[in-house]
């Protein structure tokens, strides 16, 4: 870890120019990503915003009947917030199914969005890395890939988001809010949010240089079964082999998001068509042209089971 | 005194206190965080500095050059002490590679240079800026290609690598059943939850070490070699330790980094390996590829049993023993077993929890379970069939007490193995259930250990020995074996470990230290007891401690008051006879798992374990269900998912952090159940004890195993025991 300084921003605005107006700056929220990642020097920002003092902690109904959650509400408050348990099980679900009840209490909602891969060749400052450092190449290509994805990848990069709560964001349709250095507002559909390895895989997002996420709303919820089944070797406290979030009508039309097989959570508008007809249409549209390695190829099968079991469970 | 008849009653036997149930004398200290561990030493006299290890980013090659001006520059940096700059070092006897010093670099992550900086901020941060040109070399780094070119190791711990016994090919091809398999055992990591750490602080010539250590006297002589050194000069404390599981056993390389550092510096410094560097900085358990044939009569009796294994290290390395247990295991009139060693420039390979028979039986009892079903036999029937009360190698050697087959009777009837129906018929919800068995066994291993034991005026019983508490409850046993020597409460005993000024114990490891270290208290007991009826006047043979009194006929004297003014000491050794050769000396299990396997996602969960072991007399019923509870803790793991993950291109393990080597949660344990059969082995020791923490881990892995296969149809033999070996051989999801 290098040497940093630290200051407490006083409003959004202040806080994204100073991070736009400094390339070692990053933005610090709950700080369970970041740190590990500074501590192993593979992130080294020279100076740390603190994000945490500005209000942005509340989980408020919108006008047209959603919900809109402040970019620093904890994950164990939103996993424990009353609407979202009622209209957003999905949501609650893929929260409680990550990492461990004390870091819940400190990620925040829009740190999770912009979590980091855990590619164990990212985590290994001796190993090149597209992502870690731009043109050095993949290690993961070729070496220890079974955690890694299968959709969307690229011969620069093979990482996984890894979050579950970014699965059922993306199956939720949320849109993410933010504000830029100028002052300026967006929103971005969270489809659109995360990018594609491509060749940047350093460039996770499309958010600008000091953009600044304030919010991440939800449409006004669509009813259904949501389960979220999150796959992996040990019980409690691993990142997902493969994670399948769906939301399922009586009438068997739904929607289905994927976490574990790619660079973004997974979900297709063709996929969902396909979800009435069963699992093996579904995750067949859902996976089409995959890329796996020898290593995770099983995740095609798992996708496809597990979805099996999501659908069978909606059923019941 | 040495142990060279079978024990006879002696003051043990009267049990007041040893085999009690008692709660662990150090368990406050540890959970109000008083009890120091090594990095936690603190004199506020003192002014430390911090050093922080830097490690090979190549697997194997040679150090061209190091760049440190930037590091030495950076704030707060004292030293920046270099494996070139220190030059060439000893290397520890019982260090396979090197631990610091010289140009060459062995395996990765080996250590190249500590900064050493007024925090450990500062020595982190500049460590970073040290730049490193390397003169890389190709390597071999998988086990399966290196397998061809594996030879024929030395003798490990005086057993030679091969051992036949009648006709094996002959009596394996003219079996009526027979099977011929291939198992693997992935590399394995302690991931013990204290890092390796050390704090060292120089007195001139004189030096002194807080370490975490296994082995005291190990470490020290090591230490010693290494930094060209007198023994005598170096003074080493390792009171209290986070787990070591064998990867303390072995002096490390925080030690060595920390005596240099504090040389360098003329500060005490403190040096913890950072957890990244843990996995290929120090050892790990070598993985394993071992084939097994068995041959039975159609009546289930074994007439061939061979077992092969193959395991790599780097050279001048030894293997993973994992074929020792099938030499003693099972009856069988031909057999054959054999270990091959392969050259891999992977970090070094060495003890880990079980060494030898948890891989070993990890295949074994997979074996086991697939000739019954061949046999047409239940698992247990079949092991009961071939018990042996005989070393089987050399029939004139008995076991000196051996009840594998009440294990296995008693789990049966406690697990309900009854109910177990064929394989992938036992269905609960999107649950497959199954219910697997494996017999339990691990040698029983005995060490020379000392122990002095002192009696104030106060009555107060104080021992000190150099023995460790790795977590295990060596300081509680250690006082109830002085309590009931003594007759006192054991609340009357202070107990001192850890300390280089001690005499030299069995120390911590191959489960050898609570019946090792217990009994040279024993024998420095019996010492002090002479002393203390010399004093008297009393005729020692008749003499009867008791109640904080010394009795004689119709005499009595309270204990304090034989102490005197200045006190007693007792010291001995416990030193071994020819018993362990004359007789077989093991420890037994029988361990039952239920597991449910998700009939999607091949997900498996334990649901219920069950263990019965046999491990002589069982000094404190608590704190040896920790030990096993936490050893089938461990199995779990082993079958399920730990795995170092090799980069064969690379040459290292790339999963070095325990977010990626993963060990099992409390989500991933059940409802676990320890049942000790009421026995003394009189052959072991005076404490008629055995170990019993190893046993708790050996066959564990393969019970799972054999569960998975009760409740899908699913043999796997390549652990562990991802889904992803499962799932394409499960029924279609509706």
């Amino acid at each position: 870890m290098r040497a940093f300084t630290f200051e407490r921003a006083s409003s959004v605005e202040a806080a994204a120019k100073s991070v736009a107006s400094n390339p070692d700056a990053r933005f610090i929220a709950g700080g369970t990503n970041l740190l590990d990642l500074m501590k192993l020097e593979i992130e080294t920002p020279t100076h740390l915003i603190d994000v945490n003092g500005l209000g942005l902690d509340k989980i408020e109904a919108t006008t047209d009947g959603g919900l809109r959650i402040g970019a620093l509400v904890r994950n164990t408050d939103l996993a424990a917030h009353e609407t979202v348990r009622r209209d957003y099980g999905l949501l609650s679900r893929a929260l409680v199914a990550g990492a461990s009840g004390q870091l819940r209490n400190k990620a925040t909602t829009s740190g999770n969005l912009l979590q980091r891969t855990r590619c164990p060749y990212f985590y290994d400052t001796n190993q090149p890395c597209n992502k870690r450092q731009p043109g050095s190449g993949c290690s993961a290509l070729g070496g220890i890939s079974r955690q890694l994805g299968v959709m969307g990848v690229s011969e620069a990069c093979i990482a996984t988001h890894p979050s579950d709560m970014a699965v059922a964001m993306r199956a939720l349709d949320a849109v993410v809010e933010t504000v830029k250095p100028d002052g300026t507002i967006r929103s971005v559909k969270i489809e659109d949010f995360h990018r594609l390895p491509g060749d940047t895989p350093h460039i996770e997002t499309v958010l600008e240089r000091g953009e600044f996420i304030t919010a991440v709303s939800l449409p006004p919820p669509v009813g259904g079964r949501h389960i979220y089944r999150k796959v992996r070797d040990r019980a409690s406290y691993a990142f997902a082999l493969v994670s399948v979030g769906a939301i399922i009508q009586s009438d068997g039309k739904g929607r289905v998001a994927v976490g574990g097989v790619a660079h973004k959570p997974w979900r297709l508008e063709a996929a969902d068509v396909e979800l009435p007809k069963g699992a093996k249409a579904a995750s067949g549209a859902l996976l089409a042209g995959s890329r796996p390695t020898e290593q995770n190829k099983f995740k095609i099968d798992l996708v496809e089971r597990t979805l099996g079991a999501v659908i069978s469970e909606a059923r019941g | 005194m040495k142990f060279e008849t079978p024990a006879k009653t002696n003051p043990i036997d009267n049990l007041k206190v040893v085999g009690q149930p008692i709660h662990r004398i150090d368990g406050e200290l540890k959970t109000t965080g008083r009890a120091m561990y090594a990095y936690e030493w603190h004199d506020p006299n003192l002014h430390y500095a911090y050093g922080y290890p830097l490690g090979s980013s190549i697997a194997k090659g040679r150090i061209k050059s190091m760049d440190v001006a930037a590091a030495e520059a950076a704030p707060g940096v004292m030293s920046v002490v270099t494996t070139l700059s220190v030059g060439e070092l000893g290397k520890g006897k019982l260090n396979t590679a090197k631990l610091f010093g010289g140009d060459e670099i062995q395996h990765y992550h080996q250590a190249i240079a500590v900064v050493v900086a007024e925090t450990f901020e500062q020595a982190r941060a500049a460590a970073s800026l040290i730049k490193v040109e390397y003169q890389e070399e190709s390597g071999t780094f998988d086990l399966a290609e290196a397998k061809m070119s594996a030879v024929k190791p030395k003798d490990t711990d005086g057993a030679p690598p091969d051992t036949a016994v009648g006709d094996f090919d002959g009596a394996f091809y003219a079996a009526a059943v027979s099977m011929d398999e291939t198992y693997t055992t992935p590399d394995q990591s302690h991931s013990m939850m204290e890092p390796h750490a050390s704090i060292a602080l120089w007195h001139g010539d004189e030096l002194t070490v807080w370490t975490s250590s296994q082995m005291i006297d190990w470490w020290r002589s090591d230490l010693a070699t290494t930094l060209g050194i007198d023994k005598e000069k170096i003074h080493m404390m390792s009171p209290f330790i986070g787990g070591g599981f064998g990867g303390k056993l072995f002096l490390r390389s925080d030690a060595v980094l920390a005596a240099i550092a504090a040389k360098a510096t003329g500060r005490p410094v403190k040096v913890a390996l950072p957890r990244p560097l843990l996995v290929n900085n120090t050892t790990h358990r070598p993985a394993t590829i071992q084939r097994i044939r068995i041959g039975a009569d159609k009546s289930g009796m074994i007439t061939a049993i061979g077992h092969e294994s193959w395991s790599g290290d780097l050279p001048g390395g030894g293997p993973e023993t994992a074929v020792m247990q099938t030499r003693l295991l099972y009856a069988g009139e031909n057999r054959m077993t054999a270990m091959r060693l392969a050259e891999l420039n992977l970090p070094e390979g060495n003890a880990m929890r079980a060494p030898g028979e948890a891989p070993g039986l990890m295949a074994l009892e997979i074996a086991i379970d697939e000739m019954a079903e061949k046999l047409g036999l239940d698992p247990i029937e079949f092991r009961i069939l071939n018990d042996t009360q005989v070393d089987p190698e050399k029939p004139e050697r008995p076991f000196s007490h051996r009840n594998l087959v009440g294990c296995l009777k008693l789990g049966a009837e406690r697990f309900g193995w009854n109910d177990r129906k064929k394989p992938g018929a036992r269905r609960e919800g999107n649950w497959l259930i199954g219910l697997g068995v494996a017999a339990g066994f691990r040698n029983n291993l005995v060490m020379p250990s000392g122990a002095r034991v002192r009696l104030g005026n106060d009555g107060v019983v104080n021992v000190e020995t150099d023995m460790t508490d790795i977590g295990t409850g060596s300081y509680t046993i250690i006082a109830q074996t002085a309590a009931e020597m003594m007759g006192v409460a054991v609340d009357k005993v202070g107990v001192h470990l850890g300390d280089s000024r001690f005499p030299i114990s069995a120390g911590s490891g191959g489960q050898f230290g609570a019946n090792s270290a217990t009994s040279g208290v024993y024998a420095a007991c019996v010492k002090l007891r002479e002393a203390v009826a010399m004093r008297l006047g009393f005729n020692s043979d008749d003499v009867v401690f008791e109640n904080g009194e010394v009795r004689s006929g119709n005499r009595s004297v309270p204990l304090a008051a034989a102490a005197g003014a200045e006190g007693l000491v007792g010291e001995d050794t416990m030193e071994w006879g020819d018993l362990t050769d004359t007789h077989q000396q093991s420890t037994f299990g029988a361990h039952f798992v239920e597991v449910g396997v998700d009939l999607a996602t091949g997900e498996t969960r334990v649901r219920r374990m069950l263990a019965v072991c046999a491990a002589g007399r069982i000094i404190n019923p608590i704190t040896a269900r920790s030990q096993v509870i936490g050893a089938m803790t461990m199995g779990v793991g082993l079958a399920l998912f730990e795995e170092l993950a090799v980069d064969t291109r690379r040459g290292f393990f790339v999963n070095h952090d325990l977010a990626s080597y993963e060990v099992p949660v409390h989500a991933d344990i059940p409802y676990q159940e320890v049942i000790f059969l009421d026995e003394t082995d009189p052959m072991s020791s005076p404490m008629k004890a055995k170990g019993v923490g190893e046993l708790g881990l050996c066959g564990v892995s393969a019970a799972i195993a054999n569960a998975i296969y009760n409740a899908t149809g699913v043999r796997v033999r390549d652990y562990p025991i991802t889904l992803d070996k499962v799932i394409g051989d499960l029924p279609e999801v509706a």
